[in-house]
């Protein structure tokens, strides 16, 4: 506020990509507090809609965007949950880490076979594994999830393949809607 | 409406195995199973349905857990008032403690009761 304090100044310019990044992010988090609000009956499950953001960043902007968006996501829904540091942070943050881990893979399989759908199934069960995994040598040692772990992977299949099928029409109807140019969202200025 | 590809339906399948083999499996091992515990440590683990007798060496002595009829009890404990003993069968989800012989034995019949994080 102000200048002339200290002899040298950081001027922090906010790039296009940065701009873009916290858009994307912005809805991602949107996402995740939307979700939140809705009651589920099984904690621990719930849709992951914000990963529909992730995907769709991924196959527009590439990985190194798409970690981006998730990793503000998690820290800002955690944030905003009031969640930041607790069990329940950690457990989004190891499952979003594996996820985009097993991204960064899987986005290397061939198009022609492997589209949005196969990668949110695979990166769900990435970041549900991770979770259960956590919680079984971290949170609750000794208690065996073997139980429950029917249970989580069917709900993982189930919201993988809804998002994967989101993110699919989203891709379909952004390519078609506007050719060419698609990288720059119009409503940004 | 072409979202799926030929390896999305692959991977679909695979997971649809995977959760079905997991059901499957759960639904074997829903039976019950019982968990004993030596000092905190988890000694033995063994079904419900598999009528046997464990013998679990602890610090003043042998305890004998029994399990029979999908039932679970301890039989016999050197511990001096005998508690967990005059407790009789375990009820699912319920624990048996010798404290003076470090012996804990649990019915895990029931599974989780709740799940707090």
């Amino acid at each position: 506020m102000t200048p002339s304090t200290t002899e040298k100044t950081t001027v922090l310019t906010a790039t296009p990509e940065d701009r873009r990044v916290a858009t994307l992010a912005a809805a991602a988090i949107g996402l995740t507090l939307a979700e939140a609000a809705i009651p589920l009956p099984i904690p621990g499950v719930k849709p992951g809609l914000a990963n529909i953001v992730t995907l769709l960043v991924l196959y527009r902007h590439g990985w190194r965007m798409a970690a981006w968006v998730a990793g503000l996501r998690i820290v800002a829904g955690a944030l905003a949950l009031g969640q930041f540091l607790t069990p329940a942070f950690v457990l989004s943050l190891s499952g979003g880490v594996m996820s985009l881990v097993t991204l960064a893979w899987a986005m290397h399989l061939p198009r022609r076979w492997f589209g949005p759908v196969g990668l949110s199934v695979l990166a769900a069960f990435a970041h549900i594994g991770t979770q259960l995994m956590v919680v079984d040598l971290w949170l609750m040692p000794g208690g065996s999830l073997l139980a429950l772990m029917p249970l989580f992977l069917t709900a993982a299949l189930i919201t993988g393949l809804a998002n994967g099928l989101a993110t699919a029409h989203l891709l379909q109807y952004g390519n078609s809607d506007k050719h060419g140019d698609s990288h720059e969202p119009k409503n940004l200025s | 409406m072409n979202h799926l590809r030929a390896g999305d339906y692959l991977i679909l399948a695979l997971g649809l195995a995977l959760v079905a083999g997991l059901w499957l499996h759960r639904a074997g091992s829903l039976d019950g199973r019982v968990l004993i515990r030596l000092d905190g440590r988890l000694f033995a683990e063994a079904s419900l349905r598999l009528d046997r007798v464990i013998t679990v060496p602890g610090p003043l002595g042998e305890s004998r857990v029994e399990i029979r009829d999908g039932k679970v009890r301890v039989a016999v404990d050197p511990s001096p008032r005998q508690l967990c003993v005059k407790q009789g069968w375990i009820p699912p989800g319920g624990a048996a403690v010798c404290l003076p012989n470090r012996v804990a034995v649990e019915n895990a019949a029931a599974g989780y009761d709740s799940l707090n994080y």
